[in-house]
């Protein structure tokens, strides 16, 4: 026995812990549509090194804005799987009483606000959260996930812009997972890089590996830290890969599979399993059983979303007009 | 009583409710550069410029309503809403309701349309009745001086995104405006003249129309009464009911289009609610199914002038 004791880094094990409940609820989600017992959502299979990654560099003050891709984003954010699913499933239990559905979830009391399915809404509305950050002189920042889709539209021209002249606090994060719905990105797009065309607009900008969660990690904080400080915008570009189709059932029949395959050999999570068993971070045991706990928890979640009532029939006109 | 242009009014209430209320911030195409009294009263920060994009005018109101400011946009022209249709109708109006009541959208747009200024389809288009049709907003369009300062604090003060027209062919034409904190409630009518034998049922620049065709009736022996909408949703139902069944008669008449718009709305809840009283069938008077055109005689052409409305009044009476 070896009285050396390593310091074990609690926010690497509680990324992968993230990524593992990220996917796991995801991975079930699917399952359950397979089966006819929920309806349809994107995923965000293959991209969770993104979600965890950025969210851990964010904290209480901030804000955060996502789009129809989000379970990865609420529950790396800390939402309640059990609510997350029940909203997917159109019931009263779920976040929004039913009413969104899996594609614009927001939840309030955890400052995850303002979710738009339409592509690049949440680009538009960004801005707005910003000046009411910088207006009403609070020290959160606002952060707002996107992807290549989004970017390739003229909101995100509009959008950063205005942010980079009013000098708004907003972490752009754009999740490069290579497809716009049921098109590769290089069907739409010829750069590469969604980071050079912000740098055009006079807002900094960084290309990450989206796939490695503490190189995400360790770019977000550096970002958050200089909006922060500067009171400006910066975009991140997590540069990842959407491992499911667009959404739920998708027989990727479009997708190249040297492509998909390739990718999947990066797998975010199996990549950070590998780091900590290798560097004694983790043991297999405590890996099986953090991997244990995750599915459980997940199965709750299903358990509850499928126990869970429908809205009243009174609900169909009510939050209409404040 | 002062008087003001409609023009003055409108942006008067707005800088009441800016001294009222430091959550109410003003910008768009042009904002801080045409209204440098606001810009010298309450700061750069609270009255800005913007580029010319009505989408990230429109989306930044709405997230800034969403965290706690309440913002006042100028979109200039009704047509390049067409631009912000996305944030105005898809995030202000419905966000409220898909996130289960978790946010609200306390914004005005303000858009300027109507014949008046001859400059064609592209800067002139009523569009007012598109977001009649879309759940979650508000749809003003005043006549009077009054109105305009009256509608826009009370619409500043709403809780809901509301759309502000402002009628072009208004605009310069000064009215008395009372002193004070003149507000004028959101979803009420205005009777603008009592009458006994046809209710004509307007809103925006085509209220002054009826008001001359009432006049002309009047001599030709038929009583007509006038109803100015101003609110167009929501729609003064009591009002307009309350006048048809006295009267018997209803012409409605605007400038917009008339296919689904909001003169079809008031002939049918007429047609629903006063049937059995109806002395004759309900008429609409609108624009015609084209684009607004320039040339001056053509534009004003577009919008149903006093004659046509004593003549269609005429063949309802007789």
């Amino acid at each position: 026995m070896t009285t050396f004791e390593p310091e074990v880094d609690r926010s690497v094990t509680q990324a992968l812990e993230t990524m593992l409940l990220i996917r796991t609820f995801e991975e079930k989600s699917a399952e359950l549509q397979a089966a006819k017992m929920s309806p349809s959502m994107c995923t965000s299979v293959g991209q969770e090194a993104s979600a965890a990654g950025v969210m851990s560099a964010l904290d209480e003050r901030d804000l955060i804005l996502t789009n129809h891709r989000s379970a990865g984003h609420l529950l790396a954010r800390g939402a309640d799987p059990n609510r997350v699913m029940a909203e997917i499933h159109g019931k009263a239990t779920g976040y929004c009483g039913g009413k969104s559905g899996s594609l614009h979830i927001s939840v309030k009391e955890l400052g995850v606000i303002l979710t738009s399915t339409i592509v690049g809404g949440e680009l538009s509305l960004v801005t707005g959260v910003g000046l009411s950050l910088q207006m009403l002189e609070k020290d959160g920042i606002a952060a707002v996930f996107f992807g290549d889709g989004a970017a390739t539209e003229g909101v995100f021209h509009e959008s950063v812009n205005l942010a980079a002249v009013w000098e708004l606090p907003i972490l752009y994060v754009c999740e490069n997972n290579q497809w716009q719905a049921y098109v590769h990105r290089k069907e739409t797009m010829l750069a590469d890089h969604i980071s050079d065309w912000s740098k055009a607009l006079g807002v900094e900008s960084r290309t990450v590996d989206g796939n490695d969660v503490e190189a995400v990690a360790a770019a977000a904080r550096e970002a958050v830290t200089y909006i922060r400080k500067n009171r400006k915008p910066f975009l991140l570009e997590t540069y990842t890969y959407r491992l499911r189709g667009h959404m739920e059932p998708d027989d990727q029949a479009y997708v190249d599979k040297n492509e998909l395959s390739s990718w999947k050999s990066r797998d975010p999570i199996a990549m950070m399993e590998r780091r900590l068993l290798t560097d004694g971070v983790l043991t297999s045991i405590e890996l099986a059983a953090m991997k244990e706990s995750v599915r459980k928890k997940v199965e709750a979640a299903a358990e509850f979303a499928l126990a869970s009532p429908y809205p009243s029939f009174d609900q169909l006109t009510t939050n209409v007009y404040a | 009583m002062t008087t003001i242009t409609p023009d003055q009014a409108m942006f008067d209430g707005l800088a009441e409710e800016m001294r009222r209320d430091p959550r109410v911030v003003t910008f768009g195409e042009g904002t801080a550069t045409k209204h440098f009294n606001l810009v010298e009263e309450f700061g750069k920060r609270r009255v800005r410029n913007t580029p010319l994009a009505e989408g990230i005018i429109a989306g930044t109101a709405a997230g800034a309503a969403a965290t706690g400011l309440r913002p006042v946009i100028d979109l200039l022209f009704a047509p390049f809403m067409t631009f912000a249709m996305e944030e105005l109708v898809n995030s202000a109006g419905k966000l409220r309701f898909i996130s289960g009541g978790q946010f609200s959208f306390p914004l005005v747009a303000i858009a300027r349309t109507g014949a008046g200024w001859a400059v064609g389809g592209q800067h002139n288009h009523n569009i007012e009745a598109w977001f009649v049709h879309a759940p979650g907003v508000k749809v003003v369009m005043p006549s009077t001086a009054a109105d305009f300062k009256g509608l826009m604090k009370s619409a500043i003060r709403d809780e809901n995104p509301v759309m502000f027209f402002a009628d072009i062919g208004l605009l310069h034409t000064p009215g008395e405006v009372p002193d004070g904190d003149h507000v004028v409630p959101i979803g009420k009518a205005a009777l603008r003249r009592e009458g006994s034998d046809v209710t004509l049922i307007s809103y925006g620049k085509t209220v002054q129309k009826c008001l001359e065709a009432a006049e002309t009736l009047a001599s030709e022996g038929v009583s007509a009464e006038v109803i100015d909408l101003r609110s167009l949703k929501p729609l003064d139902e009591a009002g307009v009911l309350s006048s048809v069944l006295k009267t018997g008669r209803a012409v409605v008449v605007h400038e917009a289009s008339g296919a689904c718009g909001v003169g079809a709305e008031v002939a049918a809840i007429i047609a629903e609610k006063a049937f059995a009283q109806l002395k004759a069938p309900v008429v609409r008077l609108t624009g015609p199914d084209a684009p607004p055109a320039a040339s001056y005689p053509l534009e004003q052409a577009y919008v149903p002038q006093p004659d046509r409305i004593v003549e269609a009044v005429k063949r309802q009476v007789n």
